[in-house]
């Protein structure tokens, strides 16, 4: 008898436009001792399975059909006070976001006795002893100290570390984890991932780790659930799942995640998911608008040059200069990047790469140092004419497809707004043309322009902003973690899309990612980053090879790795 | 947290300036002060002597700084139309405005809050959506004329409780009160009523809208993924969380309900400060309007500090700043 | 090229489609109480608008008004006349006629202030916010200040200040300027605050970014991205401001420092009958009480149902 069992699991929303099915048809079963992985893109249903379970189903979601049984008695039609017993005691919980998971107005402890008060029968001292006892397995130094503490006293790892303690305090033999990592860096997911496997072993519990990262999946699940629009596609053993998938969308889904062992053209099999137009052919890009006229000058000098490039921001505010505190994002940066060059930056949260980005593209005033664009020294031109000529030939695509286009603009205004801004265009009826041209260069089609950017997906969203991008006819690119906002199939299909567009209009790109894989694919050179500091720039290969920093080795190590299938 | 409140009190003093400031224009720019004090058969050379009596020849900052050192040994000179010295005017008042409030907060905070969080946790029972719309009815009812439909039905048609006035005071030393007898504390019952209905659905519906802000959070969740029952959830985790905020505004809706007792005081004829402002606004009296606004002013800034430093107090997040980020 | 030529009317057609399938709309049709709190506004307002056109009497014209028929009841009562369908006051002049002149006025100084308050606070908001640094701590200590203190006090005392000003018979004359001057100076800050900390929400957004990289002017940005955007919070704020200019209007009248006993708002009507509530003629009060209850109530339950169907938490 398995720990966990879910037969014909059917769970839909009513809506007003009828039944929204988020989970059909699901079969899974789970050992004690064994992690199940669940991966998928978002609105596959991965979290409404865990939460099923739980009997945590977001009003108005409910459970159609199925059964769910734990030990082999049925627990989908406990009652609420049974349900709640349940919880925590037997079925422990994790959710994402570690910094929101727990109550800001009360310490640790009292978070953690009142749980262990509520399952295991202990008296106030025993709890205590008992609360210290989990931070210490969960690796917290000085638990008994750290134990009196608020959360805001805690850095985001080890939040995440008083979450599973809280979790798992009861001493759950079954565990749902929804996404652990994602909110947290590369190095800090590593060690997380790393105890919960050891917790998992060591209380021979059973776990269900529901993610979107094939790298997780593979670092850590013993089997593997493929999850595709609310149905389980594929399940089997990680390393068939990963190395010789079965079902059309999982080999999609694989190939769409980027070698972090070898560089490859283009990402294959990406369009299982979401049809974009094939567009290239009805436009041809060497005699057309935005191939024309791009009459910079050849020059065989650095396209950007930066000098010791510095930024301060104030993050205490105060009347006396004395009381301000500073924090240096970017500390004396200096490289450059060739006229048709990929250059990508790599970092960790808080490195300073975007803050970079945003120092070049007239966002930020630097606090010192130089920009030479082209020859010029944007840091020297003082009023808006003369920079306006530089804005120009620099464009920006940012991360967030959902908050980089204004959502009371139609499409069509968003991309024009650059053209007749800066007069690229003679009549409104020739601009109109460049915009729909613009649109189908990106593959969207003449039909995005009158839509609202709401109507769109965030893989099609990104695409406008490459659009809106292009439109003032750019020689030079900023591209700021363009794709980690999304789902991996997209991902692979922006990429795609950049480096057509990159080599057809010969762009010169910066490249900014915390996602070496990504890096390794698109980038001729990285420069990588800790702390506001450049700490090594390389070729992409010999980087991939030969760091020479230790940091750089570290971050490599970290890098989730797993067996590819052959493609 | 010392500095903090060093800041806080630095910032009160500046607003107390500022208010120092319009009011001391209020006597130098609006009308002519002597015009105020003498009649018109005065000579101008009496006028004139007059004003250089009273110091008004003198450069504006030194009258301001005057004007501030009066102000802070309570003088506000004379009034126009009672002739009389201002302190005393608003002494003898001072009380009866603040043991109505004093009353009035205590019910609209006694009813509003344990409102508040029944409509937040039974969001959509008969109960709460009754509460709701009464609520809303409330802020539509403007506070004067719930004190005339209490008079019309308390005052007027059963005769049960006082419609205008005080009732018997019994004076300790300076402070006049109506608690000691017992047509003192009938004559409280409709006014402070009054006083009290607004303020208690704005209460009542700001602690809705935080707590059902509370409770949508990720640890509440978390809390019933542990299995946490409803009320600890509710009354432990959510409601401490709920309460930091409301703290904050209820502190300044209890401190307007001082400037909210005008117009009950001049429904009901009660015998206070307020009443005497809005006749001073009618007579154009503009010590007393001076005076009045500094008190009230004072009287804010005041509450304001108490409730910062109980913000402090509460939410450690402030208490303990070893890390996070700094400052608002 | 295969571009599609986008006529006027298709983007119209669309443009109705996005209303009609919109949630505001939806939930407008599913929300009874909104439905009916915008059917007793729209009447209010028209008949309001149409006062002249639709009372029986004009309560301003004097020859119209006989002293004979001073404080008679409602017509159903015993010593009611028929001609007096509310009853009369206590000059005679007819209440149903004089309660609708008298809501007239009552919009008339809600609109104008509101309208005036949120051009002011819209303004400064975009402002504080956008610009940042010394502006903003300024702008936003004067807020703070007048913030501490009620409306209806900064109200009071913005007349109180005209009233010491002006002469009495030309304060007469330009009360109803001074009471949406005092009731606009007294509503600013909500509107400031709100947009200010919805422009400090907006303005690190990404598409604010994109302007700033275009190349775009700031006042380009403030207008066509930012301001957009921060309008839904406004929107409820000056429907619920509506209903409390309304009644602050109606406050001061009843105080006695507001519109004058010659051309009476609801407020001022209310005072009059105030003084003869003793005497037993409760009408002359309690009518125009009734119809300014209504009117804030329509008005606020429009504004409940806005600020909730706005907001995207709350669905």
């Amino acid at each position: 008898m398995s720990l966990l069992s879910i037969k014909n699991l059917k769970v839909e929303f009513p809506t007003r436009h009828g039944n929204f099915v988020a989970a059909e048809n699901v079969d899974l079963e789970i050992e004690a001792g064994e992690i199940l992985g669940i991966v998928g893109e978002s609105g596959a249903g991965k979290s409404t399975i865990g939460n099923a379970i739980i009997g945590l189903l977001e009003r108005p979601g409910r459970m159609a059909e199925g059964e769910i049984k734990l030990h082999g008695n049925r627990i989908d039609q406990l009652d609420e006070e049974m349900m709640r017993a349940l919880r925590g005691n037997s079925i422990g919980m994790i959710f994402q976001d570690p910094l929101t998971s727990l109550n800001p107005v009360e310490t640790i402890e009292a978070q953690l006795v009142e749980t262990i008060m509520l399952h295991l029968k202990m008296d106030e001292a025993q709890a205590q002893k008992h609360a210290v006892e989990q931070l210490r397995q969960v690796d917290i130094p000085d638990p008994e100290i750290r134990i009196k503490q608020y959360p805001h006293q805690f850095s985001g790892g080890m939040r995440q570390r008083v979450v599973i303690a809280l979790a798992l305090c009861a001493d759950p033999d079954f565990i749902i984890a929804d996404e652990p990592t994602t909110a947290l860096d590369v190095s800090v997911q590593a060690q997380i991932l790393e105890l919960m496997k050891g917790l998992c072993k060591k209380r021979n519990a059973g776990m269900i780790l529901i993610t979107h990262d094939m790298g997780v999946i593979a670092e850590t699940a013993d089997r593997v659930a493929v999850m595709y629009n609310g149905h389980i596609v594929e399940i089997g053993e990680t390393a068939q799942i990963l190395g010789a998938p079965n079902h059309e969308y999982t080999k999609s889904l694989i190939s769409a995640v980027p070698r972090p062992d070898k560089r490859t053209d283009r990402f294959p099999l990406v369009t299982y998911i979401e049809a974009a137009e094939e567009t290239a052919d009805l436009v041809d890009l060497s005699t057309h608008w935005l191939g024309r006229s791009r009459d910079f000058g050849t020059s065989d000098s650095d396209m950007l040059n930066l000098k010791k490039l510095h930024m301060k921001f104030i993050t205490r505010h105060a009347f006396f200069e004395r009381n301000r505190l500073y924090l240096d994002a970017v500390k004396d940066v200096s490289f450059s990047i060739k006229s048709g060059e990929v250059f990508g930056l790599v970092g960790e949260s808080g490195s300073g790469k975007s803050t970079i980005a945003r120092m070049i593209t007239g966002i930020y005033q630097p606090t010192g140092g130089e920009i030479h664009f082209a020859g010029t020294d944007l840091t020297q031109l003082k009023t808006a004419n003369d920079v306006a000529p530089y804005r120009r030939q620099m464009q920006m695509v940012f991360q967030d497809p959902f908050s980089s286009l204004n959502g009371r603009m139609r499409v069509k205004d968003i991309v024009a707004e650059p053209i007749k801004f800066h007069r690229l265009a003679e009549t409104n009826s020739e601009c109109d043309e460049i915009v729909f041209d613009l649109l189908n260069v990106v593959g969207l089609g003449d039909k995005a322009a009158i839509k609202y950017p709401h109507e769109f997906s965030g893989g099609q969203r990104q695409r406008i902003s490459i659009a809106r991008a292009l439109a003032t006819r750019p020689r030079f690119l900023v591209c700021d973690e363009p794709t980690s906002a999304l789902d991996v199939s997209i991902q692979a299909q922006i990429l795609n899309l950049l480096k057509d567009l990159q080599e057809e209009l010969n762009l010169t790109i910066l490249f900014i990612s915390h996602d070496l894989p990504v890096i390794r694919q698109m980038c001729d050179r990285v420069g990588v980053m800790r702390h506001g500091q450049l700490l090594e720039i390389s070729k992409t290969e010999d980087l991939f090879e030969n760091p020479s920093h230790e940091y750089t080795r570290e971050l490599l190590s970290l890098m989730p790795r797993f067996e590819f299938a052959s493609h | 947290m010392i500095s903090f409140i060093v800041k806080r009190i630095l910032q009160s003093l500046l607003v107390m300036l500022a208010v120092a400031l319009i009011a001391f224009a209020l006597f130098q720019f609006v009308g002519d002060p002597i015009n105020n004090m003498v009649g018109q058969d005065t000579s101008l050379l009496d006028r004139e002597k007059l004003r250089q009596d009273l110091g008004l020849n003198d450069p504006i900052f030194i009258q301001f700084f005057r004007f501030v050192g009066n102000a802070l040994r309570g003088e506000f000179g004379f009034s126009y139309v009672h002739r009389l010295p201002v302190s005393q005017l608003i002494g003898e008042r001072f009380s009866a405005t603040i043991e109505l409030s004093f009353v009035s907060a205590v019910i609209a905070l006694v009813v509003g809050v344990p409102m508040g969080i029944y409509t937040a946790i039974n969001r959509r029972g008969l109960l709460s959506r009754s509460f709701m719309t009464l609520s809303l009815i409330g802020v539509s009812l403007p506070t004067f004329l719930i004190g005339i439909l209490l008079i019309l039905v308390f005052g007027v048609s059963f005769r049960w409780l006082p419609a205008f006035g005080r009732g018997e005071v019994v004076n300790i030393g300076w402070w006049s009160t109506g608690f000691l007898t017992a047509s003192g504390l009938k004559a409280l019952i409709l006014p402070s009523i009054t006083l009290a209905l607004f303020q208690m659905t704005l209460i009542m519906r700001l602690v809705r809208a935080e707590m059902l802000e509370v409770m949508r959070a990720d640890f509440i969740k978390f809390g019933r993924a542990r299995g946490l029952n409803n009320r600890s959830l509710y009354f432990r985790h959510a409601l401490k969380n709920t309460l930091i905020p409301v703290i904050t505004i209820t502190g300044l809706q209890l401190g307007s309900i001082i400037a909210f007792a005008i117009i009950t005081e001049s429904v009901f004829q009660w015998p206070g400060m307020g009443l005497l402002f809005i006749q001073a606004i009618g007579d154009a009296d503009i010590p007393i309007m001076a005076a009045y606004l500094v008190l009230i002013a004072l009287i804010f800034v005041l509450i304001n500090l108490i409730v910062d430093i109980l913000y402090v107090r509460i939410d450690p997040r402030l208490r303990t700043s070893t890390s996070g980020s700094g400052g608002q | 090229m295969s571009s599609v030529k986008l006529t006027r009317m298709q983007s119209l057609k669309r443009n109705l489609a996005n209303i009609k399938n919109g949630d505001l709309w939806y939930s407008f049709w599913r929300s009874p109480s909104a439905i009916f709190a915008m059917v007793i506004a729209l009447v209010s307002i028209l008949s309001a608008v149409f006062a002249p056109i639709i009372s029986p009497y004009n309560p301003f014209d004097l020859a119209q008004v006989d002293l004979m028929d001073a404080s008679l009841p409602p017509s159903w009562m015993a010593e009611g006349s028929e001609n007096y369908f509310l009853g009369t006051d206590d000059q005679g002049r007819d209440l149903f006629s004089t309660i609708l002149h008298g809501a007239r006025l009552s919009l008339l100084v809600g609109f104008a202030s509101v309208i005036i308050s949120l051009v002011l606070g819209v303004g400064l908001g975009l402002i504080s916010g956008y610009v940042g640094g010394r502006t903003d701590v300024i702008i936003m200590r004067i807020a703070d200040v007048q913030l501490s203190f009620p409306a209806i006090l900064i109200a009071l005392l913005v007349d109180g200040i005209f009233r010491v000003a002006l002469p009495k018979d030309l304060h007469d004359l330009l009360a109803l300027y001074v009471i949406i001057v005092a009731i606009a100076i007294s509503g600013w800050v909500q509107y400031a605050r709100t947009v200010r900390s919805s422009v400090m929400a907006e303005k690190v957004k990404e598409y604010v970014q994109a302007g700033q990289v275009i190349g775009l002017p700031s006042f380009i940005i403030i207008l066509r991205h930012i301001l957009p955007n921060v309008m839904g919070p406004v929107l409820v704020i000056g429907t619920i401001h509506l209903a409390l200019a309304i009644i602050i209007e109606a406050t001061l009248s009843f105080l006695g420092v507001g519109l004058p006993p010659t051309t009476p708002s609801l407020g001022t009507l209310i005072r009059i009958g105030n003084e003869y509530l003793f005497s037993g003629e409760w009408w002359i009060s309690l009518f125009p009480g009734i119809a300014l209850v209504v009117l804030a109530l329509s008005v606020n339950l429009l504004g409940d149902w806005l600020r909730d169907a706005l907001n995207p938490k709350l669905r």
